[in-house]
This record gives structure tokens, sequence and C-alpha cells, in this order.
């Protein structure tokens, strides 16, 4: 399969000739990206759109510096231009000869029990026309609804000079079900998506049901939200998309790319306490079918589970091919790319925290007054001090322990290694949930998970005092 | 550049007599270099190409239209693309207001947005700008710790869009970019600021005022608090209010408009805005940088004043949208790269300029909020229910000068009363890159969440 990317003994002359100004690395990755996407906006499917990029990234290292090119030729002469182009950077080296002898090639297949190509355009359309009906027979205030599909088959291939050969082939697919909802005071949405390291198995009717009507029943909710209180409360977080906090609150912040730069607030504190002792986070590349799975990281390293922090201690960073050879050790299987047209990164795979022991009601019962956080949207740090927001999509007030008001969307704002040492209760109703991380211009599909969670306090971001 | 347009045309030869077919073709190189303690730290020099086809075919309820997209323009992948868009236009439901665009007789205004200094500087010298960027920052302060990245990138590029309804559109472009992130230190503290300096060519650049802006936002933070929740007003520098104006841009979509998706929609004509603003959307302006002679679906760009003394006049329309509002396209078609479909979008946004500088603003104002920088507006601002909360960093305005520096605070109100609450416009409009310019704006009624 892989071998009709590009042949190993093209692959091996092109690390050769990469390394033949004297470079200390090379790197070749060849991909080829196949999607189909298609959209439901007012009862009518718009538009169907498919789309194939094919090419190479050839990267070189040499002392400190990366030389990097791309080129959409697949031919030999082809990839060795590009192959020259990245090792321009080793100007005045040494100009020996490499002889780059690759492993046997590493193979990971899809998983994937119905391949997206394998289902007919018509079936992918079925399940959008019935999400949209779904939606819509809540109530007449829906007044809008979107559905949105794709998936994508990304095969690559990736050898470097020092011999690592692998090859993998990852399917995912996404459906997402955003509504709009009219009332006296305006308009409200409502947004559910459903994405896996999957084929179309996991899109049965009633999980594609599930979801339009909880993108419906989000956006009726809230035409009756009252603006989200300001200043400090006790937070509870549902499981599922709550896992969003720690991805922002220190999963950014444990990237060693950060960290080796000192521009992490959790540069130089492994074995140091840095949480509350109920948080025990993993980064876990091998969770099969989750949205960000995968058998081998984009450098050729097997996925892995890498705990960070254990018992509020700090254990690991998270580390790519680079970053890791800096330290002598090996990289964690974190190394990622959007595509072959970008260097990879240290990046997130999915990243979440262990359940707890706590009874999800009873954490809710036990506060006076405080928010409750239903569905998060996403967030944003600042590695380098902390700060970080997350947005609160769905959310309701506690009152005397109860769940009550619905609130309008607002930003909740923190210090990430403050806000850690508040979580004082975690339960046992681990869920997970899909997301894009977005870092330097790179978008990677990643998860996110948590059981329901409580911080003991955090700023909302509303208008209400 | 004509050569991309012949190639475009010839292979608009290839649809049917059942079909219409829109071709756009692009090509560039770019260049980046990473600066990183005096060395380079990565260095990247690519040229990639392009195309995105769309097939439109009528049938007795309206038409159908299958999208394409090849990153590659070999014979292959260009007939890959194509058998894909005619497939794909099988499956669309049937739409009257579905079209291309065709030639509405609105001259294209010429401008000339390549500069031969992309190309005629060497790979050293642009190796040697990213460097003597970051040697200004960490020399220009003791404070700054770290430098992150200081980083140079700037490209070349053609795009042709092509259909078989008439329309040809050829475009090149030149643009060169530094930016540099500064992590200042006091203590155990440590904050960070973020400067950049824009243009069509790395001449135009200014590695100081880059390098001032990053060191001055980072050490000006130093010595940051959490203030205590208040209401007031919120003053924007240039930067911030280009974001704001970005947000405020996609509520005029004319798309999200007539879908029921914005919530100005059935609100023209009505005061929506403080009279201090007028809004315009013009790519025709060779100032802006995104400026362009032609919109995504190669109809000239054109001049459109969207709010005029806080009335709300015009929305921006692609083909589609306008047909749909039966109105005519206003030249805002807009696509996220040649992979995407077109859509209604802002361009060029500016607002126009008030009557004070900055420093009398904040005397002015005398209490309030300084907003240097804004995060989580993906995560916290809905252009839909203009709900608006977002977090910050900045200073205290007191007694009508800046103060103590916050952080850890969030700004809020809603999108609808921000609007009608500008107090202040600055006449410090700053070009910036992405799709609004922007200058310091005042605005009441925000509630600054705090401790």
């Amino acid at each position: 399969m892989s071998e009709t990317l590009v042949a190993p003994d093209v692959l091996a002359r092109v690390l050769n000739e990469s390394m033949g100004r004297g470079a200390d690395f090379a790197e070749v990755f060849v991909e080829d990206r196949a999607a189909q996407s298609a959209s439901l906006d007012q009862r009518r499917i718009q538009e169907l759109s498919s789309s194939r990029s094919r090419g190479a990234g050839v990267r070189v290292v040499v002392g400190e510096t990366t030389g990097f090119a791309h080129t959409a030729d697949l031919s030999e002469s082809g990839l060795l231009a590009a192959a020259r182009a990245a090792a321009a950077v080793a100007r005045g080296g040494g100009g020996g000869v490499a002889e780059v002898a690759l492993e046997t090639l590493r193979e990971h297949p899809s998983r994937a029990e119905v391949p997206p190509a394998s289902v007919a355009k018509s079936a992918k359309i079925e399940l959008m026309m019935r999400a949209d009906e779904v939606a819509r027979s809540r109530a007449d205030a829906i007044s809008q609804v979107q559905v949105g599909m794709s998936d994508s088959t990304r095969r690559f291939v990736v050898a470097n000079s020092e011999g690592v050969f692998a090859a993998d082939d990852q399917v995912r697919t996404r459906f997402a079900v955003s509504c709009v909802a009219v009332g006296d005071g305006g308009m409200q949405t409502g947004y559910r998506p459903l994405a896996a390291t999957r084929g179309f198995e996991f899109l049965t009717p009633d999980a594609i049901e599930d979801a339009a009507r909880g993108a419906a029943d989000q956006a009726l909710t809230k035409l009756s939200a009252r603006p989200a209180p300001s200043g400090d409360l006790p937070v509870v977080l549902a499981g599922g998309s709550g896992g969003i906090l720690f991805h922002e609150a220190c999963g950014h912040g444990l990237e060693a790319d950060a960290i080796m730069k000192q521009a992490s607030v959790y540069a130089g504190k492994v074995g140091q306490r840095v949480a509350s002792e109920l948080v025990t986070l993993v980064d876990d590349g091998t969770m099969t079918g989750e949205w960000g799975y995968l058998a081998v990281d984009d450098e050729g390293r097997p996925g892995a589970r890498n705990v960070l922090i254990e018992n509020g201690v700090l254990t690991d960073y998270m580390w790519d091919y680079l970053r890791a050879r800096k330290e002598g050790r090996a990289s964690s299987g974190n190394g990622r790319r959007q595509s072959y047209q970008y260097l990879p990164m240290v990046r997130m795979t999915n990243t979440y925290l262990l359940a707890g022991d706590a009874d999800a009601d009873e954490i809710v019962a036990q506060i006076p007054r405080g928010v409750y956080v239903a569905q998060l949207g996403g967030g944003q740090v600042n590695t380098a001090t902390g700060d970080f927001v997350f947005g609160a999509t769905a959310a309701f007030l506690i009152e005397n322990g109860r769940i009550t008001t619905p609130l309008r969307d607002c930003n909740l704002i923190g210090n990430g290694p403050e806000v850690l040492k508040r979580v004082d209760a975690v339960a046992t109703d681990f869920s997970t949930t899909p997301g894009t991380c977005g870092k330097d211009g790179q978008q990677v599909a990643v998860g996110c998970g948590q059981a329901t969670m409580r911080l003991s306090g955090i700023t909302i971001g509303g208008t209400s005092s | 550049m004509s050569e991309l347009l012949d190639l475009a045309r010839a292979l608009l030869e290839r649809a049917t007599g059942a079909e219409e077919m829109e071709v756009f073709l692009a090509r560039g190189v770019e260049n980046e270099v990473r600066a990183y303690q005096g060395e380079v730290e990565d260095l990247s020099s690519s040229s990639s190409a392009e195309i995105g086809i769309r097939i439109l075919v009528d049938g007795p309820q309206g038409a159908r239209v299958g999208t394409a997209y090849a990153g590659s323009l070999d014979e292959g992948a260009v007939a890959e693309a194509l058998a894909n868009a005619r497939d794909n236009a099988r499956f669309a439901t049937e739409d009257e207001f579905v079209a291309f665009a065709r030639p509405d007789g609105v001259a294209a205004v010429a401008m000339d947005l390549v500069d031969p200094g992309v190309a005629a500087t060497s790979m050293d010298e642009k190796v040697a700008m990213a460097i003597e960027l970051e040697r200004l920052v960490r020399g220009g302060d003791p404070r700054i710790r770290q430098v992150k990245g200081a980083d140079y990138s700037d490209y070349l590029s053609e795009a042709a869009i092509v259909t078989t309804t008439g329309i040809a559109a050829g475009l090149e472009r030149s643009g060169a970019y530094v930016s540099v992130e500064a992590i200042a230190s006091a203590g155990d503290e440590d904050q960070t600021g973020w400067g950049l300096s824009v243009g069509r060519a790395p001449g135009e650049l200014s590695l100081e005022s880059a390098a001032a802006d990053a060191i001055r936002r980072a050490t000006r933070m130093l010595g940051a608090v959490k203030p205590p929740s208040a209401k007031g007003v919120a003053v924007f520098d240039p930067r911030t209010a280009a974001t704001l104006w970005s947000i405020m841009g996609s509520a005029l979509s004319g798309d999200a408009v007539v879908r029921g998706r914005s919530f100005f929609a059935g609100r023209l004509t009505e005061t929506v805005a403080s009279e201090l603003v007028t809004l315009i959307d013009d790519p025709t302006d060779p100032r802006h940088f995104a400026a362009s002679p032609f919109d995504a679906e190669g109809l000239a760009s054109r001049r459109n004043e969207l709010i005029t003394r806080g009335r709300l006049d015009r929305f921006v329309y692609d083909t589609v949208s306008a047909r749909r509002a039966g109105t005519a396209s206003t030249g805002n078609a807009v696509r996220g790269g040649v992979s995407g479909s077109p859509t209604a979008g802002c361009r060029a946004l500016q607002l126009v300029p008030g009557d004070y500088d900055q420093d009398e603003i904040l005397r002015h104002v005398g209490q309030g909020v300084f907003v240097e920088s804004i995060t989580g507006v993906h995560s916290g601002v809905n252009p839909i229910s203009g709900d608006f909360s977002v977090g910050i960093t900045g200073l205290m305005i007191r007694d009508g000068v800046l103060a103590e520096p916050i952080r850890e605070v969030t700004i809020a109100s809603t999108l609808q009363r921000m609007l009608l609450d500008v107090v202040y416009v600055g006449r410090d409009l700053e070009w910036l890159p992405g799709l609004a310019a922007g200058q310091t704006l005042a605005v009441d009624g925000v509630t600054l969440s705090g401790s």
C-alpha cells in the first residue's frame, strides 16, 4: 500500500542527498490525503466537496538549525530537488558521503470498519437529512439547522536518516449539527460534534439523532438564558468537553518546545507539586478510535500513553524528535504536523484527567451558589504566563445545590498553576470530546476527556453582578 | 501572470455543453525564517500550486454545484478533481438562487500589489533580518529574559479565476512580515509582548518598531494585578479594535443575514451604532493589506459603506447570497483558500478616523480599562446572539493616564450594545494584517470581571 507512495530505494536516495552536505539528521515525509465534505443548510444539500493533496516534506537538521522544503512532485527528481533545498542550510558542511539504511517498513493499516470511500454519497446525505429533520422537530422556534460532515483518509510514510521507516493510514470522520433558535430575546445557538478516528461505523442513526436533539435543545434552552455572572465562583465542569480546561490550563505548557525555551510556567517543575492531588493527567495517542488517536506520530514514533501529572505531581513533558534529541532522550510520540507542507512540532493527542471517585450529582449538591458548565467551546492560553480562557457554550447557575437558570455564552479566565490547585472533586462519569487544536498556524485533531469535576473558584466573564 | 490565466482558460474548454465551470488556480512561493539565540532555528522555502474546480448544472428547480480541489496542477490531479466535482454536483439540492458570478460591468481598479523587493532580496538578507530582530529585542531592555522566536516570512503569489459565464480575473501579490514575541521577567513573574511589522516587501518592514512594540508591551505588563470587577469604559488599542471590527464584519455578511444568522438581520436603515461609527469595507484602498482588485469570484472590488454615522446602510454580498436577498453582489465573495467555496464576507474594513489621538481619548475617558490584547475570541464571542466575553490584558486608566497593568480579567457586553456605546474614535488609524484596520476606540458600558 504505502510502497505506492514512493519506493523505499528512492526514499533512501533522497535521505542520502539530504545528508550529503554534512547534516546531522534528515527526514522525508510523504503524504496522500483524500477528503470529502458535505454541508446541509436551510434543508438543502448545499454542496459536496472533494479534495486530494499529495506531496512530501523534507527536513534537514544541522546543529541547531532545521532546513525544510516541500513539494507536490513525488518523482525522484522532485524529491531530490526538495532535499537539496532543505539541505541548503548545511552550507559549508563537510560534504561527506551518507549511506542511510532503512529499517523494515512498519505499516499500520486503518482499523476503519466502514471506510468512507465505501459509503455512497447518497447514504451520507441521508444521514444529514435525518439530523435536520430530528433537530427541526424539536420545536418551531428552531429557525436554522446546519449539518456538516467530513471524512479524510490520510496515508503517509516517513523515513529518516536513523533508519526509521513507518507508515500510517488514518481515517477520520466528523459529523456536526448547529442550530439557531429564535425567541423574544433574540437568537441563540446550539452545537454538537461527533468525531472519531474511525470510518462511518460510529455514525449510527441513534448517535446522529442524539446529536441533532442535543444541538436543538441547547439552543432552545438558551432562549431563556440570563447574562452570566461576573467575578469568582465555584464551577462544576461536566464530563467530556470540560477536558478542554486541562488542554489549556496545562497541556500546552507541558509541550517540550515551550519548556526548552523557558516559555512555560511549568519549566523546571518536574517532580514538584503543580496541582491538587486529585489531578492525574495523561496524554494518550493509543486510545483507539478517539479523535486524537494515532498508530505512529508524524515522525514515525509509535503513539504512546504518557502520564504528565500524577496525583498532583508533575512527572513529564510531551516530546517530539528534535526536542527529545537535545535532551538525550526518546520522543514521547507527540511529533505531529498538519500536512506535508509543515514542520512537525510537539502536539497533544488525547489529553485527559483520570476519573475520581466522587458522585457527579453530589459535587453539584454541595454548592450554595456557583456555575455548572455543560459544554465548553474552546479556549486559548499564554504558556509563558499561564493565563488561559475557555468558553462556556452551555452553562447554568447552581443555586442551593441545584442546577437552575441557563446562562448566556461567556469565557472563564484563570491561571493554569492556580486553577489546577483548585480542583476539589472529580467524579466517576468519564467521557471524551473531539476538538481541533491550533498552534503556530497548524491545526491537528485532538481529544479531551474528563469526568464531572469541580473548581473551588474561577473567574466568570459575564456581565451581571 | 497571463500564463496562469491562459492555463485556467484552457481548462474551461473541458466543460460540457450541459454544465457551467469555474476554475480557480493559485501558485506561490514562500520563505520563512525563525531566529533563536542568534542563529537560524528553522528555514523553509517552498512553492505550491493548487486548483479548485466548481461544476454547476441547471435543473428544473434551480442549479446544483459540486466542488473539488487538488494540491497539484498535474494532469492526473486535475482530471481527478474535475471528475469529482462533476460527480459531487449530482448530489446537491437544486436551488434557484445558486449561480456563478457573471461580469457586472464594474471595472476593476488597477493596483500594483507586487513589490519586486521580495524576489530581489537574497535569502541571506532575509535571514539577517530575523537575527537582527531577535538581537534588537534581547538587547533592547534588561528585563527581556527570552525571545520565543523572531520570525521573517514573505510570499509571492498569483491566482486566476475564470468561468464559462465570462469571468476572467488574474491577480498577483507579494507580502513580507516580521513578528517577534518577547518575554520580560521580574523576579518570578513573566509577561509577554508581541510586535510585528508588515509590508509588501522586506524593504518596507521596520525591525526597530516591531522590536520596540514587543519590548514595550512585555515590560509594561510587569507587576500586573487582577483588579476588582467593575463596569465602565474600555479603551481598545488599534490592534484589539481591529479584532473587534473583524467580529462585527462577520455579522454584516449578507449570507449570515439572509440565513437569519446575524443580529443585524432586518435592521437596515436603523440606528445600530453611535453616530461616531462610519464603517467602510474598501478593498480598493491600496493602503489596506487586504487590498485586491477582485473578489474571490472574480468580480471587481468596490467601496461599500456599511454603517454611516451609526445608521446601518448595507450588507455585503457574493453572487448567491445577493440572489437570495434579491439584490446584486457587492464584490464581497470570500473563500477559505482555493479549496473553499465562495460566501459573502467583509474584506478590508476601516472605520472613518475620529478627532482624537490616543492620549486625548485617555484624558477624556478619565477612568477605565485600556485593552492591549484579547484572548478567547473564538470561544467567547457569538456573532449570532451578539454575546461578547473575552480575556484581556492591558492597563487601568486613572485620572486620564495609563496606570497599573492588569491580567487574568475578562471584559463582557454584547456586540449590539458595544456599537451603540462607542464614545470616542481615534485618528490614529493603523494598517494591520487581517481584514480590518484599527484605531483607538473607547466603548462604554463594558463589564470588567476580576477579583
